[in-house]
């Protein structure tokens, strides 16, 4: 098939193409450079802009955590439902959306790739499954290794060679994309209902620290050649005090970045950039984070931006979950995965008149605003945690207008707006840099050549939004760009046009991608794995991978390890 | 003799995947590791009863037809009916459940699964209250306390004690089973003692008097694991265990209640709750509170009895309370093999985990209105497919009445109490034998079922039968939209 | 002489012979053996005067069914009778949901009577009484 996008303004940073007005050209689900116009189906794309398909480096959208979320907010389903009509399936929900109406709400929005950023390995197959039943967009999944027992195990001895071999193991048999790492040993600690408080603290009978499991884990991703970096929820989350915790996060694996690449990736830094002793004199630390990362190379982080919505909480980071619940006095779901992870489940409603909230929605802004550098901080909610992914474009209204910003900032409370930073930063971002932090960044930080840019051989995954850049002053007229960004003119995917005027055309599979790690001998479990599995599982070892039968459009990527 | 490692067994939600089937001439002659249960199925499942061909009810018999008869006759019934229900999935495969709920949702019908009579309560008292739960070898590798609530393992997980809890093999926690042991010798010697006793002195033989009750304290302070159980009857799962707990009939929701004001260091008025002394009760809690990771399990006997749900809210808000201590979790027992996967499928295609209604284009979920008994009990169903469950059999009389007055379409291995009362038969290869597929244990591990052996030549499985009755569905319905334009 | 009635509490549950029979197959003899039973305490059997394996007829509002007494093995729990999930349990429960949707099937009231002259069904004839299908 056959595509042109005619006379649009593109926004292709990547390929450093920033507002021109050109053509898109697309054959057989490809960019390519010409097609033959005559036989080509046609969009016109004038007076409006088009961009790379949205790619979500941070959203969580299916597995064990997700599903049990969905199940304890049948209050959240009862109000926001979808009818089946002759081309889609019905479903609910609105912090926690059913997998099809998730995957047609970010087709709405253009968005044609998402990450899911914590999977219980044990319970892998579960990810999959609920991936296989999201439509329209690619997705990858990144399985929970911070806290694995052989990763305790072999860091604790050294063995940074068992210890690749073994993760290139897991990332194979889980079907993986990245190394996940959460509150590094405060999940192990959760196992017996302690937690860490400190990169240095000792992890209960692991005689390791988070220091060690972050470098080990590090070193052990450079090694292994994997297309993105560790992906870390830092020690200390949604603590006052915390954003030392993240910057000495930071600070550790500082040596052994190389070649001004990143070395780690902070997730929803809104949620470790805090300030202040407790919850009164809580205050922002999006500065200090900022002036860290503005002289730093290897660091990206996401935002993890704050709406003020009713949503709901949900991380691996057991200990924490259990915190918000004493906290709300919300119910609680907690679930902790043998050898391996835990997780909590906590309801959540910022409120505006909540100093607390209030600073917390500063503080995202700030991060994105101070961090002047777009390829360094992508947009995020931490979907659902801080808000559900369908308030994106009110995020890129904000961002991109300081009249956007005071308007809220009016009714917020008021200490909160007199006490931060944001009322004092001018800076609004413009259509390139936000096709940056919504797009272009985040493919390249994961390494996804093919996602992200509209450069030829990419995949035709395109957004088109009914806003023109010479016309329309986004920092005056925010409302109309809220209102573009949240249902997309057209969306493309693999060369399809699957959405016009925000309504679905068409269902499509998306692929779920995977990581086929190749290291000099074969990562196949060992016969002292073998031997320990029944120790330390309740599962047989040839039940735990996850086939391809899991994975609707099953689509590996060969990475060629160091080792 | 090919042995076939790592079977999962497709019976109770246990989903023990050690079993090792020895295979000859393609028929399973041997079965290893597993249950009373499990050898039943693998043994068994091809009886007499077993259904090989499709069947129609024609003039009050049941007659062979053709796969492809049955399939239109089975799309025709649920497209002619205004309201239908589908009812069971919870001994079926994952990948056969999506089928369903796409179908369901294709005829705008009820889609329900057996959690509605077992564990629905649980679903929604975790809806209120949530869980503080984890999967089953976080209670091998750490609990030092285990309690069954209303659950009598022995009898309906019979490997849940030595696969998982009190004398499973942990990291940190050992088994008990050395104990059980001498604690059964020596029980066995004195049975022996007493009846020799008997016949010397020539007694009428009675039973056993039970053992008198104990100080909780003297055996609930020991180190190592301690097992707890709480019923009202002595089951046999009592028998082995550390301490008995006699509850009164009925009255869970109280006894829980108050253990959670003494966890608070609460005053109790009282000097007996539910049959059983504060004084005991004092000493229980002390050691649920000073224990390193303790666990409950609970079964029917709280989901049934009055209170149902109530009583539910009260044993998570008890656990979850408990935290405030140590850790504690709490587990239901879920009973068939993949109910979980039917609530977890459902849940994130629909948004809700059973009693889901089609009917309006979207999901609908109301627990006591969208729910199959009371669907039944107001008669407002209109036909039904029943597949991998007997509701004929497990639902009560009354409900059943109103199922089986209307047309009864059943997918099934084996010809059972609700097959019995069918209008078409479609025969179903067994899942985890015949059939490949996913499952999803008590504690939301998925693990794969495997096919063993073939079915019976023409005997399809669920997922594939499924899919051809949506098929005809959707070609029945196309014909009539374009009859009615 | 009228024949002695107790009123007792009904559970119905597991057992591992039900659980074993109902994988032979529904209509198996072992599943009907072991469905089919009503487990009581042996002081409230000498009360009805009547010895385990003898047919005892047990009602409830709801309906009436024959099972075979057998001696509990789980004694004491007297007043409370005990038999096996399946269509006998289920001729005499609670479909009353409390707007939950789960009927009541523990700790029904109900009352037991010796009924040595009267047959125990099959679950063919069971099945026939309760739901005669026109």
């Amino acid at each position: 098939m056959e595509l042109l996008i005619r006379n649009g303004y593109v926004y292709d940073p990547l390929t450093g193409v920033n507002g021109d007005k050109m053509d898109i050209a697309i054959k057989d689900g490809k960019i390519v450079e010409k097609i033959n116009e005559a036989k080509a189906r046609k969009i016109d794309a004038c007076g409006m802009i088009v961009m790379p398909g949205g790619v979500d480096i941070h959203s969580h959208i299916a597995g064990s955590e997700v599903n049990t979320g969905r199940l304890i907010r049948p209050e959240d389903h009862f109000k926001d439902f979808e009818p089946k009509t002759a081309k889609t399936r019905s479903g609910v929900g609105h912090s926690v959306p059913s997998t099809f109406t998730t995957g047609y709400r970010y087709a709405r929005m253009g968005y044609t790739t998402v990450m899911n950023p914590s999977m219980p390995p044990l319970e892998a197959k579960h990810t999959h499954e609920e991936l296989s039943d999201t439509p329209m967009v690619d997705k990858a999944t990144y399985p929970l290794l911070g806290d694995w027992w052989f990763s305790l195990e072999y860091l604790r001895n050294g063995d940074l060679e068992e210890l690749t071999r073994h993760i290139a193991w897991m990332m194979n048999c889980t079907k993986g994309y990245a190394i996940k790492i959460v509150n590094p040993g405060g999940l192990e600690a959760w196992g017996h209902g302690s937690n860490v408080h400190s990169l240095d603290d000792q992890v209960p009978n692991f005689c390791i620290t988070p220091r060690e499991i972050i470098r080990g884990l590090c070193k052990v991703n450079k090694l292994l050649n994997l297309p993105h970096t560790i992906h870390v929820h830092t020690n200390n989350l949604g603590m006052p005090g915390n954003y030392a915790t993240a910057i000495e996060t930071m600070q550790c694996v500082e040596d052994l970045a190389s070649e001004n690449k990143p070395a780690i990736h902070i997730t929803h830094c809104q949620f470790c950039a805090f300030k202040g002793e407790d919850w009164r004199t809580f205050e922002s630390g999006a500065e200090e984070i900022a002036n860290y990362v503005n002289c730093r190379s290897h660091v990206t982080l996401d935002m993890g931006q704050v709406v003020f919505s009713d949503t709901t909480t949900m991380t691996a980071d057991g200990p924490f979950q259990y915190d918000l619940y004493r906290l709300t006095g919300h119910k609680w779901v907690n679930h902790d995965v043998e050898t391996e992870t835990t997780s909590g489940i906590v309801p959540f409603r910022y409120r505006r008149k909540n100093y607390v909230h209030a600073t917390q929605w500063t503080i995202g802004l700030e991060l994105a605003l101070l961090i002047r550098d777009p390829w360094k901080i992508f947009l995020t909610t931490d979907h659902p945690n801080a808000g559900p992914f369908t308030s994106y474009p009110r995020i890129i209204a904000w961002l991109m207008s300081r009249k956007a910003r005071e308007a809220t900032m009016k009714r917020i409370h008021k200490r909160a707006a007199n006490h931060c930073l944001l009322p004092s930063i001018d800076r609004e971002l413009d259509f390139s840099e936000i096709a940056i932090i919504t797009r272009a960044g985040q493919a390249k930080t994961l390494g996804l050549k093919n996602k992200g840019h509209l450069g030829v051989g990419a995949d035709a995954d395109v957004a088109i939004y009914d806003v023109n850049p010479n016309t329309t002053d986004p920092s005056r007229k925010y409302k109309a760009v809220r209102k573009a960004f949240r249902h997309a003119v057209y969306t493309v995917k693999g060369g399809q046009i699957v959405v016009k005027d925000g309504e679905i055309l068409k269902h499509v599979e998306g692929s779920t991608m995977w990581l086929n790690v190749q290291t000099n001998e074969p990562a196949e479990i060992n016969e002292d794995m073998k031997s320990k599995f029944r120790d330390y599982w309740t599962v047989e070892y040839e039940n735990y991978p996850v086939s391809e039968h899991y994975l609707a459009v099953s689509q590996p990527i060969t990475v060629k390890a160091n080792a | 003799m090919p042995l076939v490692r790592a079977v999962t067994c497709p019976v109770c939600g246990c989903l023990c995947d050690d079993i090792e089937l020895t295979v000859e001439k393609k028929e399973i002659v041997k079965v290893k590791n597993g249950c009373a249960m499990c050898e039943s199925k693998f043994l068994g499942y091809n009886g007499e009863h077993r259904l090989v061909k499709p069947l129609m009810s024609k003039d009050g018999e049941l007659v062979e037809v053709t796969f492809e008869e049955a399939v239109e006759k089975a799309a025709q019934i649920l497209v002619n009916a205004s309201y239908p229900v589908l009812y069971g999935w919870s001994s079926t495969s994952c990948e056969a459940i999506r089928a369903g709920l796409e179908l369901a949702e294709e005829v705008g019908g009820v889609i329900d699964n057996t959690s509605t009579v077992c564990h629905g309560p649980s679903e929604l008292s975790i809806q209120d209250v949530g869980i503080a739960t984890c999967t089953l070898g976080q209670i091998r590798h750490r609990a030092d306390l285990i309690i069954y609530w209303g659950s009598n393992p022995w009898s309906s997980h019979p490997r849940h004690i030595e696969r998982y809890t009190a004398f499973s093999e942990g990291r940190f926690e050992k088994s008990k089973w050395c104990g059980y042991i001498t604690k059964v010798k020596a029980s066995v010697a004195k049975k022996k003692f007493q009846s020799a006793i008997r016949r010397v002195i020539v007694e009428e033989r009675s039973s056993l008097p039970p053992p008198p009750q104990r100080d909780p304290s003297e055996v609930l302070s020991k180190t190592g694991r301690k097992l707890v159980v709480f019923d009202v009857r002595r089951t046999r799962t009592a028998d082995i265990a550390d301490y008995f707990v006699q509850v009164e009939p009925n009255k869970d929701y109280e006894l829980l209640q108050v253990l959670r004001a003494l966890v608070r260091d609460e005053d109790i008025d009282v000097d007996e709750v539910a049959g059983v002394s504060v004084k005991h009760l004092e000493e229980i809690v002390d050691a649920m509170v000073s224990c390193e990771f303790g666990i409950l399990f609970f079964g029917l006997g709280l989901t049934m009895s009055k209170g149902k749900m109530r009583n539910i809210n009260a044993a998570l808000s008890l656990a979850r309370d408990l935290n405030m201590r140590t850790k504690f979790m709490i587990m239901p027992m879920r009973g068939h093999f993949n109910v979980t996967g039917a609530d977890t499928v459902f849940t994130w295609q629909t948004g809700y985990p059973y009693a889901v209604d089609f009917s309006t284009g979207y999901p609908r979920y109301n627990p006591g209105e969208t729910s199959i008994v009371d669907v039944l009990m107001r008669k407002e169903s209109d036909a039904a497919l029943v597949i991998a469950s007997d509701p004929v059999a497990s639902l009560p009389g009354k409900a059943v009445e109103h199922l089986v007055q209307n047309p009864l379409i059943v997918i099934d291995p084996h010809m059972n109490a609700t097959s019995q009362m069918a209008d078409v038969i479609i025969p179903s290869a067994c899942v985890g034998i015949e059939a490949s597929g996913t499952a999803y244990r008590m504690d939301h591990v998925p693990l794969p079922l495997k096919k063993v052996v073939n079915p019976p030549k023409g005997v399809r499985s669920d997922e594939e039968t499924l899919r051809r009755i949506l098929s005809e569905v959707r070609k029945l319905k196309k014909k009539q939209e374009a009859e009615a334009s | 002489m009228e024949k002695p009635k107790l009123q007792v509490t009904l559970l119905t549950g597991r057992t591992i012979e039900q659980g074993v029979g109902k994988e032979q197959g529904k209509a198996s003899k072992e599943y009907a053996e072991s469905a089919s039973v009503c487990f009581i305490d042996l002081e409230d059997l000498k009360k009805l005067g009547i010895e385990e394996k003898t047919n005892v007829l047990v009602s409830t509002t709801y309906g009436s069914v024959i099972l075979r007494a057998l001696k509990s093995p789980q004694a004491p729990h007297p007043r409370i009778i005990f038999i096996p999930y399946g269509p006998w349990a289920n001729a005499i429960v609670d479909p009353e949901t409390d707007s939950v949707g789960m009927p009541s099937l523990k700790g029904i009231p109900a009352e037991i009577e010796p009924a040595d002259d009267k047959p125990l069904l099959s679950l063919k004839e069971l099945l026939k009484t309760m739901f005669k299908k026109e």
